[in-house]
């Protein structure tokens, strides 16, 4: 139990190095090993879910071990109410993922072995405390990342690759650059929960190009995740890579790669400079607004369903963003509304993990349809309902999920972001309901044209889903359904740590300058 | 120290120079076929060179010669990095298909020479001494990089490298001379102190001097605008060599330019001076936009080009950059950034030239054409040469990245001056990915399974491997490099 986080580090990393070593010409073995080592890692997150403590909002597990004593580099992991769930989704989808690339054929071994590096890098970045061991496992998914869109991809792959690569990585560099400052100003250390401590005494009156240096570091650190979000104006990268990239690799991008940008600016933005939250959360709460238009907008244009349902994740994050932009009702100047930070932060956070099951599920989806017809074209269809009952049902649910139905996960983590950001951002929250509008008509329309009107003749021998899709497809509804229903077993896991973050932003707005 | 008792001191450069004569001996009796064993002989002799360096790094720092060459840890760390590159550059020369048809006899004896130009590189406090380290390094260069007589493109090298580099160490000896006009001195230390007490008068010919030596320097780093003889050299020069001059003379350089400011124009002897102080040129504006501009240079046309040889070449004009960046706060963070940079350097630098020559050995050319589909036909290269490629941008967990770590912390913590470089460079090494990339681009993402593996000759390949390592492990756990390093902190100083 001890080392239990190293655990779900290293058994991947160790398993790409297996699969790695394994004979090429036995694919299926390849598989075989793929699949019971993201088993072993699932279950491991599982053991480590049953024995958190849900009470205690601080971190868990703790290991800290010394690296770099010279530049007082530490290994630490641990583990809070914010990283647990992303951890359990992280295990689940890329377990479930493994069976989503079951009949990829190309060089099956190395994109196994990529896989489950890639697997190790977003559990590190989850999990790390440290900031130089943050960085490199946030550097450490770029290279696999890289490697699965372009050489298992689409036409466009490489195209595609490149611009996901060069797009993360100058956020990436602009994040050094933050750190780097908070490394300096902070009594040269790398460890997070130092910096936290040290951050609002030390950064206060410190000037870089005569603004205040913690305006600059968290404008440094937001730009590096908000290209992960996407945040418009950098969201150009995702369709393009989501479109190109094989359909268990959209689904991971989808599920969990985004979640590390609002991660990200939870852990870091918000726990290292609570008190610049008050002047930024009106521009976060706008960039949210402008991300629900925007991506609802362009998935209503959108023909090829792949892209729509990329452009339907933009959208979908902007409630986050929204979510947690919603904590300053906790500020005095705001009127001290506890509850409505608390509903908006628990919101986005429950967000990020609905639309991690829901568009995971609608990825799988598509793939399953493009696999039978080559072709993703939504005006290319037509009538599949009759054809493929099953498949329409279990789309239509997906869809609807996604629309934010009451009933679905969805609609309970939407309305909480809504309800905790009104108090503060009202007209931001009564225009951002044309984005749920947008939201049911580009997936009302789009299930519209595959499924009903006349059966496109080419595809009268369409086969069902089978058996190994369902088996992706359903637990990810199961839990939709489930927490649409009943979703207090996750807002009590996250609850105590949530009532931190928010405790420390309100205690901020004593100090704050706007 | 006096002449004779300096000669304890100076036993790694005479074992050095026996060995020399030992290649040339030797070369009389070999046939042409054979003439690899002079490799040996070198190599032999400059492990034992390096051993006795590293002895030498633990005696107190001191000068020898009567105030010609110091002997302190610094100067060792810089030599012990150079033998290592020269290692790595013999036994790839044993296995460099270009050398073939030439006797390697001069070949392996004017790297020696060379080798002892670059120690004295790193350790003169005397410009007479400084100018007739570099000229014996590039006059060595020369010869080497015009080495393959039948190879047109070989000649072309030799020839643009001796009209660049006469020129510009014209130009320094002009400057030097400025500087022993004003102070009537040739040592580092009477100059220095000389200048503390010109008058603002002399700061013209203060400011011509130092610009003019500046001009020297720069050519031996390929710093912009001095670089123009790089490309072109490193192209047609023997790939080996290519490697070499990327890597050994730039570490000469950079230990020569550390000690000449630091301890000529810096504001006081203590390692904390980090100002030009005495004329009223903003210095470290001037080298700062040198450095950005070198870097932004060497990354945006080696983006343009077809041969993955001048596109090395012109990362190691952006890889000057880089480490031209810490110039401007020459604090004893900045030399330590360049000093840890520079070892790292030497080892990913040269396993990419190592692939180079890898794969020309096998096709014949060093196009990008060569590299397509490179990856699946040859697995383990072009996994290894992507590490290097990442490791050249500066992506973790790699050497590279640390290099790169380093220096940007030491800019960001230098404050605000010079935050604007950080955004450069960093900026920089997001260009750097795209042409580094194109590499791994070609290699894996086009062409499909191959069923035909091949792996490289075994020499080739430990040579790979023993370059790979570093740049894996460093980026990893560098705390052993790092403690070297600051040990090697250490320079001679002397107040008058």
């Amino acid at each position: 139990m001890e080392n239990i986080l190293s655990l779900l580090i290293w058994i991947p990393i160790l398993g790409a190095i297996i699969v790695a070593f394994l004979p090429r010409d036995k694919e299926n073995l390849v598989r075989y090993v793929s699949a019971a080592i993201t088993g072993l890692e699932f279950i491991v997150a599982i053991v480590l879910w049953r024995s958190f403590d849900p009470v205690n909002g601080s971190m868990q597990f703790m290991e800290r071990y010394e690296w770099i004593p010279s530049l007082n580099i530490s290994y630490i992991l641990g583990i809070d109410g914010l990283s647990l769930p992303m951890v359990l989704l992280t295990a689940m989808l890329f377990f479930i993922g493994v069976f989503v690339s079951w009949n990829i054929e190309k060089a099956v071994k190395g994109y196994f072995a990529l896989y489950l590096l890639l697997n190790a890098g977003v559990l590190g970045v989850f999990l790390s405390l440290d900031f130089f061991l943050f960085y490199i496992f946030w550097e450490v998914m770029l290279l696999p990342m890289y490697f699965l869109i372009g050489m298992w991809g689409g036409p466009q792959r490489e195209y595609a690759a490149i611009k996901f690569f060069l797009y993360t990585l100058f956020g990436s560099v602009l994040m050094l650059i933050g750190i780097l400052g908070l490394y300096f100003t902070c009594g040269k250390t790398f460890d997070i929960l130092l910096i936290m401590d040290r951050a609002p005494e030390a950064l206060s009156g410190v000037i870089w190009w005569g603004m205040s240096a913690a305006k600059v570091i968290w404008v440094l650190l937001f730009i590096g995740f908000a290209i992960k979000v996407p945040v418009f104006p950098f969201h150009t990268w995702l369709p393009l890579a989501h479109v190109e990239a094989p359909t268990a690799i959209s689904v991971l991008l989808a599920g969990i790669l985004l979640k590390l940008g609002v991660y990200g600016i939870i852990r870091v933005n918000y726990g290292i400079m609570p008190d610049q939250v008050y002047w930024f959360a009106g521009g976060l709460a706008f960039l949210g607004l402008v991300n629900v238009i925007w991506g609802g907008l362009c998935a209503l244009a959108q023909t090829d369903l792949k892209k729509l349902v990329a452009y339907s994740s933009i959208n979908h994050m902007g409630y986050s963003l929204i979510g947690i932009a919603a904590v300053v009702a906790a500020g005095e100047m705001n009127g001290s509304d506890l509850k409505a930070a608390q509903a908006g932060l628990s919101g986005a956070v429950f967000q990020m993990f609905n639309h991690g099951t829901i568009s995971a599920m609608l990825f799988i989806l598509v793939g399953v349809v493009y696999d039978r017809a080559h072709h993703r074209d939504i005006n290319g269809f037509g009538g599949l309902a009759s054809q493929m009952p099953i498949y329409t049902g279990i789309t239509a649910l997906a869809f609807f999920a996604g629309l934010g139905l009451p009933g679905f996960s969805g609609f309970v983590s939407e309305a909480m972001c809504f309800i905790g950001a009104f108090p503060v951002f009202k007209a931001i929250v009564v225009l951002s309901t044309i984005g749920i509008l947008l939201n049911a008509a580009y997936f009302l329309w789009a299930f519209q044209r595959v499924f009903f009107g006349e059966l496109n003749e080419k595809y009268k021998d369409m086969k069902e889903i089978n058996g190994l899709e369902l088996f992706t497809v359903i637990p990810l509804a199961i839990i939709t359904l489930f927490f649409g229903v009943y979703p207090r077993p996750y807002l009590d896991l996250i609850k105590a740590t949530m009532d931190q973050i928010i405790e420390k932003i309100a205690f901020a707005a004593s100090y704050a300058v706007m | 120290m006096t002449n004779l008792q300096s000669l304890e001191f100076f036993v790694p450069e005479i074992i050095l120079v026996i060995t020399i004569l030992a290649c040339l001996i030797a070369d009389l009796f070999l046939k042409k076929s054979k003439t690899d064993l002079i490799g040996w002989v070198l190599g032999v002799g400059l492990i034992i060179v390096g051993l006795s360096v590293y002895n030498l790094s633990f005696v107190p720092p001191t000068t020898l010669f009567l105030d010609m060459i110091v002997i302190d840890p610094f100067s060792s760390y810089m030599k012990i990095v150079i033998v290592i590159a020269t290692l790595l550059i013999i036994v790839a020369s044993w296995a460099n298909n270009e050398l073939s048809e030439y006797r390697k006899g001069e070949y392996f004896t004017l790297i020696g020479i060379m080798v002892v130009g670059l120690f004295l590189m790193t350790s003169s406090i005397d410009i007479i001494m400084l100018y007739v380290s570099i000229e014996v390094v590039s006059i060595m260069s020369f010869v080497l990089a015009g080495y393959l007589k039948l190879n047109t493109r070989s000649n072309e090298a030799g020839l643009k490298y001796v009209i660049y580099g006469a020129f510009s160490s014209g130009v320094m000896l002009f400057g030097l001379s400025l500087v022993y006009g004003m102070t009537g001195s040739t040592n580092y230390f009477v100059i220095q102190e000389a200048i503390a007490s010109l008058d603002s008068s002399a700061n013209p010919a203060l400011i011509m001097a130092l610009l003019m030596i500046f001009a020297g320097f720069g050519y031996k780093i390929s710093s912009v605008p001095f670089h123009f003889w790089t490309p072109d050299v490193y192209e047609g020069a023997p790939t080996t060599i290519t490697a070499y001059l990327s890597v050994a003379p730039k570490a000469a350089g950079f230990a020569m330019i550390i000690r000449f400011f630091h301890q000529v124009f810096s504001d006081s002897i203590a390692l904390s001076g980090n100002t030009m102080g005495y004329t009223d040129l903003p210095w470290p504006e001037i080298i700062g936009v040198l450095a950005v501009v070198t870097m932004t240079l060497g990354n945006l046309v080696a983006i343009q080009q077809e041969s993955i040889k001048r596109m090395l070449a012109y990362s190691s004009i952006a890889h000057a950059g880089y480490m031209m960046l810490a110039l401007p706060v020459l604090s004893i963070d900045a030399i330590e950034s360049i000093m840890i940079y520079l070892f790292v350097y030497v080892f990913m630098n040269l396993g990419a030239f190592f692939i180079v020559i890898t794969v020309k050995n096998k096709t014949g050319g060093e196009t990008f054409d060569e590299y397509d589909g490179l990856g699946w036909k040859m697995p383990i290269v072009g996994s290894l040469m992507t590490l290097f490629m990442l490791s050249l941008t500066g992506l973790p967990p790699t050497a590279g990245f640390v290099g790169k770590l380093y220096i940007f912390k030491t800019l960001v913590g230098a404050g605000n001056d010079f935050l604007w470089l950080v955004v450069a460079g960093g900026i920089n090494s997001v260009i750097s990915l795209y042409y580094y990339f194109r590499v791994v681009k070609v290699m894996f993402l086009t062409g499909s399974r191959s069923d035909e593996i091949s792996y490289p000759p075994p020499l080739m390949f430990g040579l790979i491997i023993v370059t790979a390592v570093p740049s894996l492990v460093l980026g990893l756990y560098w705390n052993p490099l790092a403690n070297w390093v600051k040990e090697s902190l250490v320079f001679y100083t002397q107040t008058m």
